[in-house]
This record gives structure tokens, C-alpha cells and sequence, in this order.
């Protein structure tokens, strides 16, 4: 039994999910709320799992998977992410005619292959992690099936995600075929005896490549906007925090553990993706009416912001994309949560930015709320979300990329612009039809919530959070 | 007596005052907001007196000194010298000032207005006080929201062209500076302010720096050619908010050139000294010349605020006692002056509701009052003796004289352009014959105005008449950045030299 212990929170969620799958099954429609619940209810369970010695005891099975307290930090964050992801749902899709109890099934389901990315530490583990939040995802986002936008995003997701699989199961084939080991101690080992081949180069490429995609990094971002959009706005919501991190942390620990002695070989490809996700995200989003899609920009800026960190390497620079991705998580869906409150007067959503025009004054709180993420979004001090850029841009700094940090923080003042544009829609604007007013509780708590963790009290946060994530990026090393 | 003992957290309070006031504005309605507005800033203006009054100018550098480490973020660390207390002070005193000036101006959205206004009092209180390196850029740059909102929501016509513009520049400007400040962290591996104020960063390190500051400061300034943002902003802005931005927010880049630029870079400052100069030069003259051609009032004064604020670089940058002493001066007259004509526009404004020059005239008929009073200010504008610029101008100009001749001699002639504009504005506004109807028709100043603008014209008769009172406090701290700066300031061209004889010359040539 003890052997199982460090994989608790898994267990809890893959065993929760199948019970529930069944529960789903049997109870049809009417179980969605139960469901959801009880989904919420194994996400914070599997999250309070992770308290403890066992959750970060180091590899397990062989070395398939670790769980050590990197993953476990990354998991702290994506399971909450992942229920909120099913509260906002609640109470969003149309009751009787869309929501039913899967949802929630797929949500939990796809946590587990997010935390199998997370802890993966081996090729298998991390490609089997990967499929399973995926497959999950792409059935996500053409959860809304009747709805035309819904299923092209679908559709679009799957063709182009099942492309990056291909390309990162060859770079994965290359890895293995050239050093004939499949876990990250074995390539890091093949990687450190001298300079890489051509062969594990082209592995490499190949691998960082598929995993662009999936982390919505520049120049494998094509996806992001079409399928933000169109997916449920719940939905987008998930896609935006906890898939993103589960990338991101995974792309870290490859780079970090399993390519370690080859960090100039991918070092000037990490470069090239954040600087382009963070121009191209920022320039991109310039003309944009959609607030998801323009959320889809924001999300390909930040990862920008985070590869910057990663792009730094060593203890510093992995604690800072930890720091970095931890805010980030809670601003997204800070602002995720605010435009699914975004509803006409007969309940229907809606997206445009023209319809926030003038919200200050019909609804000044709400309106302070997005200022608030906008505003943290593009790390304007003395909002939280300045912290965490500076974090990448020291950690930068300290590893000798001066330049990079400043092109990477003039990407800030480009992306400083259509947030101001939100702000100056909301506050400048003379006031549109207002919104419905929800009686939602849960959601309004979590908004501010949210907003008083990106408020200047956040920065209370900073020891704490700093030497967490100071301890999770050192379990790398 | 250094003023520690007291266990207070006299600067926290600075700071938290008007914070709180302007939640608490969020809450009640337009009434009661200003009500809050006005007392929040009162009691912000009686704890700076009190500071002012305690501080102890042959005490520590550092007084009130605060610090609230917290673990590996920035540390909440207060304190002030003589140059901070002065500054702080005018924050404190213009905005009592502001709050009334828009006391019956701003109609919509008052308490949002109100709140907005102490936000950004408590933002500028805390970047004169922090003593980290990060609090300060927290600070600093979080102004910039409050200010954006401010202009982009109560501005004129092309209020939303001039906040995006004010934004970005100024962002611009200051995320170098935050590239700087990590690597100054990084090397000296301290945030402490003072301490890296006796930090020597190597030569070749601190041309870098030194140019990254100076891109977020010459923004600030803001200096020639960077300087576009800064009519647009003051334009659209409402009244109140011209006068803060032009009494205090434009303070904040001499204050970063006296506080970082300075003492952490002197080999930098030094360097640079040829370019600063030529820079403030080509504003006191060009700037000067533009503000001749306006038609718009508050543009004028916009440009001639560009003008004056050369007058701080060239004395700061002459770095000798005479300079920087004059250069404090200049920005403490500048903040009274510019922010009273400001305001005496904001009078007419809100009667007529133009500010084209050529619709007024002979307003010394009808408003006898305000025609004193904005003669009062003028005259400072330009530099009379007796008021407040006259000091800090002559003793900027002499500093300046003893490091460059050449350079004195350019920025002398903006004396005698801001002469030619502000006497020609004056003149179009106030003499004449009253060509127009309405204007003729206007009240002179309310009771409300005159409590805005006699505080103001007090300010300035003191500051020209007994200006002890504000130097004294800052003597010996621009004492200890002079020793900071003796081994770099530059020679100059204007000293005295024993002469070689014409006897000796013709000698030496024979041989």
C-alpha cells in the first residue's frame, strides 16, 4: 500500500472519476448538479491530498513519474483552477437542454493527465499524461455541440492537437532512438556526454515543439484565439489556467531535468518562443472586439513572459515561471470569472468588448474587478501581477540576458495597451446596455477573492509563495 | 533628536491617510466625498507641517525613518531627508488646493474623482519616502493608473488620446529603469536606497544605468524631445489634474535625478553632463519659442512648464551647490506657479468654458481680483525678485554659469523668452479692450478661489522673500551629494584664472 501512498491525489481523482463517470451514467440530467459537486469536492480533496510527506517522496515506479514537490506545487495550483472551472459551468450552460453531468467527469479526468504531465519523468509518462488531458480537452471544447463556433473550435483543436502529437511522438522516437532510454535521467545523462548529436537535436526540436503547441507559445499558437472563442466560456476558462500551467511545468522540468547539460541548445529556442509570444501576443490582440479572443492574446503574452524565465534556467529562473504561473492562474481566472458574468438582460452571454462600454457607472464594482486583472494582467504596479514579471525579468537578468529582458519588457508597454483599452472602454465610454445582475454567490466570492490576491495585499503573499516556490524549483536540482 | 523616537509611523500615516480616505470616498455620495476629499488632504497637509516643523536639518541624513522587512519581496522602508520633506510638503499643500479647485468643476462621478485624486497623494507621498529600491518603483509607477483615469475620464475633447499618450510614454520611460534597478539589486545585492546611494557601481556599468534612469526620468521631466505627451496630458487633463501633474508629478524625475541618477552614477552623471545640457538648452530655447505661438492657454503654460524644468536639469547637472540648491528651488516655485496658473485658467475655464486666449480681454475691468492675482503669478513665472522662481532660477543659472559658460548663456535667454510669453499672455488676457461680450460680462473671483489661489501667492512671497526656510532643510543633504559628486562635478569654464602676463607671454614665445 505504501507504494501507492505518494500517488494519492491521483488515485483519488481517477478512481473519484470513474465512480462518477458511473454516477453520470445512471443519473443522467438530473445528477449534473450532484455531479458537479461531488467533482469539485475530489479536486479539493485530491489538493488537500498533497499536503504531506508522501506527496513529494521523489520517483516512484521506476522512475516513471516523480512526485516531488515541483509537481506537487504545480498540482496545488491546476486542481483549484479545475474546480472552478466546474462551479463557473454551474449555472452558466442552459440546464435542461446542455449541462449534463460529464462535463465535470471530463474536467476531473483531464486533471489527472495534467498531473501525470506535471510529475512525468519519463518520455511514456509524459506523452500518456499529456493524451489523456488533451482528449479530455478537445471534448471540452465542443462541449456545446449544437452551437456552430463550439464545434469548429472542437474540431480545430483536435486536428491541429493531434498534429503536435505526431510531431512531439517523433521527437520523442528521435530521443529515444539515439540514446535508447526513454526516462529524463537516462537522456540527461546521454545529453551530458558532450555536445548532442543531430539526431538528439532534431529530438529535441521536435519535443519543445509539441510542447509550444500545447503551452499556446509562438509560432505554434494558431490555435489559441479560434478555439478560446469559440469553446464555452467556462471552458475557455480551464484552457487558459490549468492545461497551460501543466504545459508550461512540463516543458520546465524536460528543459530542466532531462536536457539540463544541453540548456544552450535549447536555451536560444525558448528564447525565440517567448520574445515571439510576447510581441505577437501583445501586437495581435491590438484589433480585437472579442474578449475572449483578446484573452487568447493575453494568454500567448504571458506564457511569453514565462518562457522568459524559463529561458534564464538554473534554481532562480524555474522558481521565478512557478511564481510566474501561480499569479497568473489566479488573474486568469479572476477575469475569466468576470466575462462569464458578462450577460444581456434575457441571460444570454456575450463577448464583445463594446458591450462593457461605460460599466463604471452602471456597475462600479464589477467594473473595478477587471480593472483590477487588466491592470495586473499587464503588471502595472502596485498590482500583484508587476511581481511576478519582475520575478522572470531578475531571474533574466541574473542569468546574464540583460537584452532579453529588455525586449521582453518593452513587450509589456505594447501589451499595456489593450488592457488600457478594456480600462478605457469601461471607465472612458459613455455606459452600454447594462448587464443582467446574477445572484451568484459562489462566483462572486471567487472574484473577490481573486481580486484582493492581485491587489496590492498580494504582495503579503510574496515571502511565502517565494520560498515555495523557491523549495519546488530546488526538488529539480 | 532625529525624530525615530517618537515610535509613530509618521510616514506611514502619510501614506495610509489619504489611502483610506479615498476607499472611504468609494462608499458615499458626491457630497460626501468631497467633504472626505478635503479633510483627508488637510490632515495629510497638518502631519507634513508636523514633519517639517520636527525635522532636524543638523540631524541623520535620514529622518522617521521606517522598515518593515518583508521576506524576499520589498521591504516597506520609509524615511526622508531634506529634499524629500520639501517635496513631500508641496504634495501635501497643492492638494487641499486641487480638491477645492474641483469642488464645484467636477460634476460626474464625483467620488470616484475624489478617490482617484487620494490614491494618487498617497502614491506620490510613498515614492518620496520609499527607501527601496522596488517600493520606490511600486510607487513611482502606480501613479500612473489614478492619473490615466483622471484625464481619461473628467478630461476635454481628446481626453482618451492624451491618457493613452500620457501612459505609455511614461511606462516606456520606466520599465528600463526596472531592467536597471534588478541588475543594481543583483551587483550591490541590496535594495536599500541609501546604501546603494554610497554604492560604487563600476564605470563602465554605470553609463548603462545611468542612461536607463534616464529614460524613465527625462520622461518624467519630462525634457526635451520626450516632452510630447506632456501638453496633450496637461490640456485635456481637468484643472486639478494639470495642477498636480505640473506641480508634483513632474517633480518626481528632478527628484529621481537627485536621488538615483546623482549619487548612484556620478561617473555616469558625468559623462553624460554634455548631453543633459545640450538637451535642457534646446528646450529652454525651442519650447520657449513654441509657447510664444500658442492660442491655448493651458498650452502655453504646458510648454513653459518644459522651459522651466530645464532650468532644474541645468542646475542639477552643473552639479555644484549653487546648481542643485537652485534646482530644488526651481521645482518647489515651479510646483506654487505653475499649479496658480493653472488654477487661474481653471477660473476663467469654468466661466467661459474656452481657454482660447483670444477670446478674453481687458479682464482687468470686470475681475480686478483675479487680475492681481495672476499678475502675482506671472511675474513669478518670469522670474521677478521677490518671488519664488527668482531664487531658484538665479542660483540655478549661476550654478550652471560656473560649470559652462556656454551653457549659461543659452539658458539665460529663456529668461528673457519667458518673459516675452508670459507678459504677452498676460497682457491678451487681462489688458486691452474687452472685445468680447461675455468674457466682459464674467465675476470676478468667488470666495472659494480666493482661498484657493492667496495660499498659493503666500507661498510664493515667502519663498522669494525668506527662501531659508526651504533651503535650510536640504543644506546639508545637498551637502553630502556634493561630497558624492566632488571627484567627478566638472571643472568648468568660468573660473577665475590668474593671468599669465603679457611681459611673460612674449618671453616664453622666443624660445
Amino acid at each position: 500500500m505504501g507504494r501507492f501512498a505518494p500517488l494519492l491525489p491521483e488515485l483519488i481523482l481517477s478512481i473519484g472519476g470513474t465512480v462518477l463517470m458511473m454516477v453520470a451514467a445512471f443519473t443522467g440530467r438530473r445528477g449534473s448538479g450532484l455531479v458537479s459537486w461531488l467533482a469539485v469536492a475530489l479536486l479539493l480533496g485530491a489538493t488537500a491530498a498533497l499536503i504531506g510527506a508522501p506527496s513529494h517522496a521523489g520517483p516512484v515506479f521506476d522512475n516513471f513519474v516523480s512526485e516531488d514537490l515541483f509537481a506537487s506545487f504545480g498540482k496545488a495550483i491546476m486542481f483549484p483552477a479545475a474546480a472552478i472551472a466546474i462551479i463557473a459551468a454551474h449555472g452558466w450552460f442552459e440546464r435542461n437542454t446542455e449541462h449534463s453531468a460529464e462535463y465535470a467527469v471530463l474536467i476531473v479526468f483531464s486533471a489527472v493527465g495534467m498531473s501525470v504531465m506535471v510529475s512525468a519523468t519519463s518520455l511514456i509518462a509524459l506523452y500518456v499524461g499529456l493524451e489523456l488531458q488533451s482528449l479530455a480537452a478537445y471534448v471540452l471544447a465542443s462541449y456545446r455541440r449544437m452551437d456552430e463556433r463550439s464545434a469548429e473550435a472542437g474540431l480545430k483543436y483536435f486536428v491541429l492537437g493531434a498534429l503536435a502529437s505526431g510531431i512531439l511522438l517523433y521527437g520523442i522516437s528521435l530521443l529515444y532512438g539515439f540514446t535508447g532510454t526513454m526516462s529524463f535521467n537516462g537522456l540527461a545523462a546521454a545529453f551530458g556526454r558532450g555536445p548532442p548529436s543531430l539526431g538528439l537535436l532534431f529530438g529535441l526540436v521536435f519535443v519543445l515543439a509539441g510542447l509550444a503547441f500545447k503551452a499556446s507559445a509562438v509560432p505554434f499558437h494558431m490555435w489559441t484565439p479560434d478555439v478560446y472563442e469559440g469553446a464555452p466560456t467556462p471552458v475557455t476558462m480551464f484552457f487558459g489556467t490549468a492545461p497551460k500551467v501543466a504545459a508550461v511545468l512540463l516543458a520546465t522540468r524536460l528543459c530542466v531535468e532531462a536536457m539540463g547539460p544541453a540548456t544552450d541548445a535549447w536555451r536560444q529556442i525558448v528564447i525565440f518562443a517567448a520574445l515571439a509570444s510576447i510581441f505577437l501576443g501583445a501586437i495581435a490582440a491590438f484589433g480585437q472586439t472579442n474578449i475572449k479572443r483578446l484573452l487568447a492574446y493575453s494568454s500567448i503574452n504571458n506564457v511569453g513572459f514565462a518562457m522568459v524565465g524559463l529561458a534564464a534556467a538554473g534554481p532562480q529562473g524555474t522558481s521565478s515561471v512557478l511564481f510566474y504561473m501561480a499569479v497568473y492562474v489566479v488573474m486568469t481566472v479572476g477575469a475569466f470569472l468576470c466575462v462569464l458574468w458578462m450577460r444581456d438582460e434575457e441571460g444570454r452571454p456575450v463577448e464583445t468588448i463594446a458591450s462593457l462600454s461605460g460599466l463604471a457607472q452602471t456597475r462600479p464594482a464589477f467594473a473595478a474587478a477587471i480593472a483590477i486583472f487588466m491592470f495586473s494582467l499587464a503588471g502595472i504596479p502596485p498590482l500583484f501581477g508587476f511581481w511576478p514579471k519582475l520575478m522572470v525579468f531578475k531571474a533574466a537578468v541574473a542569468s546574464g540576458y540583460v537584452a532579453l529582458a529588455v525586449a521582453g519588457i518593452v513587450g509589456t508597454v505594447v501589451g499595456a495597451y489593450y488592457y488600457l483599452k478594456i480600462v478605457k472602454v469601461m471607465y472612458m465610454d459613455e455606459p452600454a446596455e447594462p448587464y443582467a445582475r446574477l445572484r451568484q454567490p459562489v462566483q462572486g466570492l471567487l472574484i473577490l477573492l481573486a481580486a484582493l490576491f492581485v491587489s496590492p495585499l498580494g504582495y503579503l503573499l510574496i515571502g511565502p509563495l517565494g520560498s515555495l516556490t523557491d523549495k519546488a524549483a530546488g526538488s529539480l536540482f | 533628536m532625529t525624530g525615530i523616537s517618537s515610535g509613530v509611523p509618521l510616514l506611514s500615516l502619510l501614506i495610509i491617510i489619504p489611502l483610506l480616505a479615498g476607499v472611504l470616498c468609494l462608499f458615499v455620495k458626491a457630497e460626501g466625498a468631497r467633504w472626505i476629499a478635503l479633510i483627508g488632504t488637510m490632515l495629510d497637509l497638518a502631519l507634513s507641517i508636523y514633519l517639517w516643523v520636527r525635522f532636524d536639518p543638523d540631524g541623520a541624513q535620514w529622518q522617521f525613518v521606517e522598515k518593515l522587512p518583508v521576506v524576499g519581496g520589498v521591504n516597506w522602508a520609509l524615511g526622508i531627508d531634506g529634499i524629500a520633506l520639501l517635496l513631500i510638503v508641496l504634495t501635501a499643500f497643492l492638494m487641499p488646493i486641487c480638491i477645492g479647485a474641483s469642488w464645484r468643476s467636477i460634476e460626474k462621478r464625483v467620488s470616484e474623482y475624489m478617490a482617484y485624486f487620494l490614491l494618487m497623494e498617497a502614491l506620490i507621498m510613498g515614492s518620496f519616502a520609499a527607501q527601496d529600491l522596488f517600493l520606490f518603483y511600486i510607487f513611482f509607477e502606480g501613479g500612473l493608473i489614478p492619473m490615466y483615469l483622471i484625464i481619461g475620464v473628467w478630461g476635454g475633447a481628446e481626453r482618451i488620446k492624451a491618457s493613452y499618450k500620457f501612459f505609455l510614454y511614461t511606462l516606456f520611460g520606466s520599465v528600463l529603469m526596472l531592467i536597471a534597478m534588478l541588475y543594481m539589486a543583483g551587483t550591490a545585492n541590496t535594495t536599500s536606497i541609501p546604501e546603494l546611494m554610497a554604492y560604487n557601481f563600476p564605470a563602465a556599468a554605470q553609463k548603462w544605468l545611468w542612461l536607463a534612469f534616464f529614460a524613465s526620468f527625462a520622461v518624467k521631466m519630462p525634457m526635451w524631445p520626450v516632452h510630447t505627451w506632456l501638453p496633450d496630458a496637461h490640456v485635456q487633463a481637468p484643472t486639478a489634474g494639470s495642477v498636480i501633474l505640473a506641480g508634483v508629478l513632474l517633480k518626481l524625475g528632478g527628484y529621481g535625478f537627485i536621488r538615483f541618477s546623482l549619487p548612484m552614477f556620478p561617473d555616469g552623471s558625468l559623462q553624460f553632463v554634455p548631453l543633459v545640457f545640450v538637451l535642457s538648452g534646446i528646450a529652454v530655447v525651442y519650447t520657449s519659442l513654441v509657447a510664444l505661438v500658442q492660442k491655448d492657454m493651458k498650452k502655453l503654460i504646458a510648454y513653459s512648464s518644459v522651459a522651466h524644468m530645464a532650468f532644474v536639469t541645468f542646475g542639477l547637472f552643473a552639479m555644484n551647490r549653487q546648481g542643485i540648491e537652485g534646482a530644488m528651488l526651481v521645482m518647489l516655485g515651479h510646483g506654487l506657479v505653475s499649479g496658480a496658473l493653472f488654477l487661474c485658467v481653471g477660473v476663467v475655464y469654468d466661466r467661459l468654458h474656452t481657454r482660447d486666449i483670444d477670446r478674453y480681454g481687458g479682464l482687468s475691468d470686470n475681475m480686478p481680483g483675479y487680475a492681481l492675482l495672476f499678475m502675482v503669478f506671472t511675474m513669478a513665472s518670469v522670474g521677478l525678485p521677490g518671488t519664488s522662481n527668482f531664487v531658484g532660477e538665479f542660483l540655478s543659472l549661476v550654478g550652471t554659469y560656473r560649470a559652462s559658460s556656454w551653457a549659461a548663456i543659452v539658458a539665460t535667454t529663456g529668461i528673457i523668452l519667458g518673459a516675452a510669453y508670459m507678459l504677452w499672455l498676460y497682457w491678451r488676457i487681462c489688458f486691452g479692450t474687452q472685445r468680447n461680450a461675455d468674457a466682459a460680462a464674467m465675476q470676478d473671483l468667488s470666495v472659494r478661489e480666493w482661498w484657493l489661489l492667496a495660499p498659493i501667492a503666500a507661498g510664493v512671497f515667502w519663498m522669494g522673500v525668506y527662501p531659508e526656510s526651504f533651503m535650510r532643510p536640504m543644506r546639508n543633504d545637498v551637502g553630502r551629494l556634493l561630497t558624492r559628486l566632488e571627484r567627478v562635478a566638472p571643472a568648468g569654464d568660468s573660473a577665475l584664472t590668474l593671468g599669465k602676463g603679457a611681459v611673460h607671454m612674449d618671453h616664453g614665445a622666443t624660445h
